[in-house]
C-alpha cells in the first residue's frame, strides 16, 4: 500500500526535483533527525514533515505555540537608489505604501499577469528591500528579477545567508519575549524590527503562514541550533512543540492562504486566486498590469473558492470538481481540518458555481462526493 | 512487534490465517508512514477481491493510500468500528484495527508472502533508503 502513499507524498511535497539530485539541508537538519522527524523532499530540500504528528502539531499552534524551521525559504535583496522602482515593476502590490519596518504580501508577476511566485516584501530602508520567496522558486525568482532589472538597483540571492524560524500560536509572543531584548508587543502585524534573540542579531517580523499571531525570525545560519534550542527551552512550560511542513500546510489551508504550485502558479492571475487585494492597478504600470487590467474588465472564467465536504470523504489536491456530472474545475488543496473537524479544501470553479452555498461534486475514485462552497478563510483567529 | 503467525506483503499489509478465512490489516510500519489516520473506505461483505489488487483506501491527514489484497477470495466481514474511529489503525494496527476478513479462494497463495523475519528485514532495508 505504501507504493501509492509515497507517490502521493511526493506529489504533495516535492516540486520538480529529480530524485537523483542532492537534497539541500537546512542548518537544523541534524536536530530534526535527532527529534525523530519524518523527513520529505520538499522542493529539493530535506525537510521535516512531522515530529509528533500533524494533528498534535496543528492543535499546538492553534491553542499554544509551535516552532517551525523554515530556513528553506529563499531571500532576495534589492538595493540601490531605484530599489523601489524595481520592486514596483516586478510585483503586483503597491510597495510604495510601505514604511521602513513594514512587510507586505505580494506576487512576483510574469508579463502575462500570472505568478512567478508569491512573496513577502520587507522595506528595510529607502534603498533596501528584503524579499522572502518560496524555496523551490528562489533561483527562478532571482533570474526573473535580474532579467527585468533596467533600474539603478542591484539584486542578490541571499538565501544561503539566512536561517529562518517561525514561532506561531497564541503564546508565541510571551515565549519569544523571554529570549529577546526587542520589545515585541509594539511590533504590529506585518511589521518587523531588528535586535538580538539570545544574543544573536535577528530580523524579527510579525508575520506567518498559520492564521495565528506569531513571528518569523531571520538570522545567520551559524546560530541555528543555538536559537532553536533557546526558543524551545523558553517555551517548554507553555507546551511549545516543534512543527513540520505537514501542520504548516493544514494550518495555512484553514486560514485560506495560497500555496504556490497549488492555488497559484504561472497560469493563474491574482483576480482568479482571490488575491485582488494584493493587485494594485492604480500604482502604475508593472509586469502584466495591462493583461490584469483587461481581465478585470472582461471578467473571469474561474475563481478560487473554499468548500467543505458533506460526507466523510476528503477532496484532495488534483481531484476534479463536478457540476451536473461534468468536470468543471479542480481542487487545489484539500485535507481534513484538524481544528474545525471537517474536510475542507480550495478549488477553482466557474463563476456560475462560485456563490457561497452552491453545492458541487468532488470526483473521488470515480464517484461524485457532495461538497458545498463556503466562505474563506475557514478559520479566523479570535481577536 | 510483528507477530510470527502473520504473513506480510511488500505493500505493507498483513494477513492472519484462521482455517479458510484470513484477517487482513496494515502493518505498524505502514501506519507510522501514513501518520494520523482519519478515514477508511472498505469493501462490503460479499465483495470479491484479487491478490495484488486494491480493495480500499486508508487516508491520513496528508495522504491517501490504497490497500492491496494479499490474497484472492470473498470478503466475509469488514471492521465496522473503523468507520467511527479510524485512529485505531495508529493505535493497534496488528490487532483491533484489522480491516477485513476474506475467505480464501486458494489457501496456497499464502506461501508467496513474507514471514515476520523476512518482512522485518525488508522494512529495515526501506528505512536505510529513507535515511540515506
Amino acid at each position: 500500500m505504501l507504493g501509492s502513499l509515497v507517490r502521493c507524498k511526493l506529489e504533495k511535497f516535492s516540486v520538480t526535483t529529480p530524485a537523483t539530485a542532492e537534497l539541500r539541508k537546512t542548518a537544523l537538519n541534524s536536530i530534526h533527525r535527532r527529534l525523530g522527524a519524518r523527513m520529505v523532499n520538499f522542493g529539493g530540500w530535506d525537510m521535516p514533515v512531522e515530529y509528533s504528528g500533524i494533528m498534535a502539531e496543528h492543535m499546538a499552534v492553534r491553542t499554544r505555540a509551535g516552532l517551525f524551521d523554515v530556513s528553506h525559504m529563499g531571500e532576495l535583496e534589492i538595493r540601490g537608489p531605484d530599489a523601489l522602482e524595481l520592486v514596483q515593476h516586478v510585483t503586483c502590490n503597491n510597495a510604495a505604501k510601505l514604511v521602513i519596518g513594514q512587510a507586505q504580501y505580494s506576487g512576483l508577476m510574469t508579463s502575462r499577469g500570472t505568478f512567478v511566485d508569491d512573496l513577502l516584501v520587507h522595506k528595510i530602508s529607502e534603498t533596501h528591500y528584503l524579499l522572502c520567496v518560496n524555496a523551490a522558486n528562489q533561483e527562478g525568482d532571482f533570474e526573473h528579477v535580474v532579467a527585468n532589472n533596467r533600474f539603478d538597483a542591484t539584486v542578490e540571492n541571499t538565501g544561503p545567508r539566512y536561517s529562518q524560524l517561525a514561532i506561531q500560536g497564541p503564546r508565541a509572543k510571551e515565549i519569544l519575549q523571554r529570549v529577546t531584548q526587542i520589545t515585541l508587543d509594539p511590533i504590529r502585524y506585518y511589521h518587523f524590527a531588528f535586535g538580538r534573540v539570545d544574543g544573536v542579531e535577528c530580523l524579527v517580523a510579525r508575520t506567518g503562514y498559520t492564521g495565528e499571531d506569531g513571528f518569523e525570525i531571520y538570522f545567520d545560519p551559524e546560530f541555528s541550533e543555538k536559537l532553536w534550542n533557546s526558543i524551545m527551552e523558553a517555551g517548554e512550560q507553555e507546551g511549545l512543540i516543534p512543527c513540520g511542513l505537514g501542520a504548516r500546510n493544514t494550518l495555512r489551508l484553514e486560514a485560506g492562504m495560497c500555496l504556490y504550485g497549488h492555488e497559484i502558479d504561472d497560469t493563474t492571475t491574482p483576480w482568479e486566486a482571490g488575491l485582488g487585494w494584493i493587485c494594485k492597478l492604480d500604482k502604475g504600470q508593472f509586469l502584466g498590469s495591462d493583461v490584469l487590467a483587461r481581465q478585470k474588465q472582461s471578467g473571469l472564467e474561474r475563481k478560487l473558492m473554499g468548500f467543505e465536504m458533506l460526507d466523510k470523504r476528503i477532496g484532495r489536491d488534483g481531484y476534479p470538481v463536478l457540476i451536473g456530472g461534468r468536470e468543471a474545475g479542480c481542487v487545489t488543496s484539500g485535507c481534513p481540518s484538524p481544528y474545525l473537524k471537517k474536510n475542507i479544501g480550495m478549488a477553482y470553479v466557474p463563476p456560475a458555481a462560485a456563490a457561497i452555498g452552491t453545492e458541487i461534486g468532488i470526483g473521488i475514485r470515480g464517484q461524485s462526493a457532495p461538497a458545498r462552497i463556503i466562505a474563506l478563510p475557514f478559520y479566523k483567529r479570535p481577536q | 512487534m510483528y507477530p510470527s503467525d502473520y504473513r506480510y506483503t511488500k505493500d505493507h499489509e498483513w494477513i492472519k490465517l484462521d482455517g479458510p478465512v484470513g484477517t487482513i490489516g496494515i502493518t505498524d510500519y505502514a501506519q507510522a508512514e501514513l501518520g494520523d489516520v482519519v478515514f477508511v473506505e472498505l469493501p462490503k461483505a460479499g465483495t470479491q477481491v484479487k491478490a495484488g489488487q486494491s480493495f480500499g483506501t486508508v487516508e491520513s491527514v496528508k495522504a491517501v493510500s490504497e490497500i492491496f489484497s494479499p490474497v484472492s477470495g470473498e470478503v466475509v466481514e469488514t471492521n465496522a468500528a473503523l468507520a467511527d474511529s479510524p485512529e485505531k489503525i495508529n493505535q493497534d494496527p496488528h490487532g483491533a484495527a484489522w480491516l477485513v476478513k476474506v475467505r480464501l479462494a486458494d489457501p496456497k497463495e499464502i506461501s508467496g508472502l513474507m514471514d515476520a523475519a523476512a518482512y522485518q528485514a525488508y522494512i529495515a532495508e526501506k528505512a536505510k533508503e529513507h535515511s540515506a
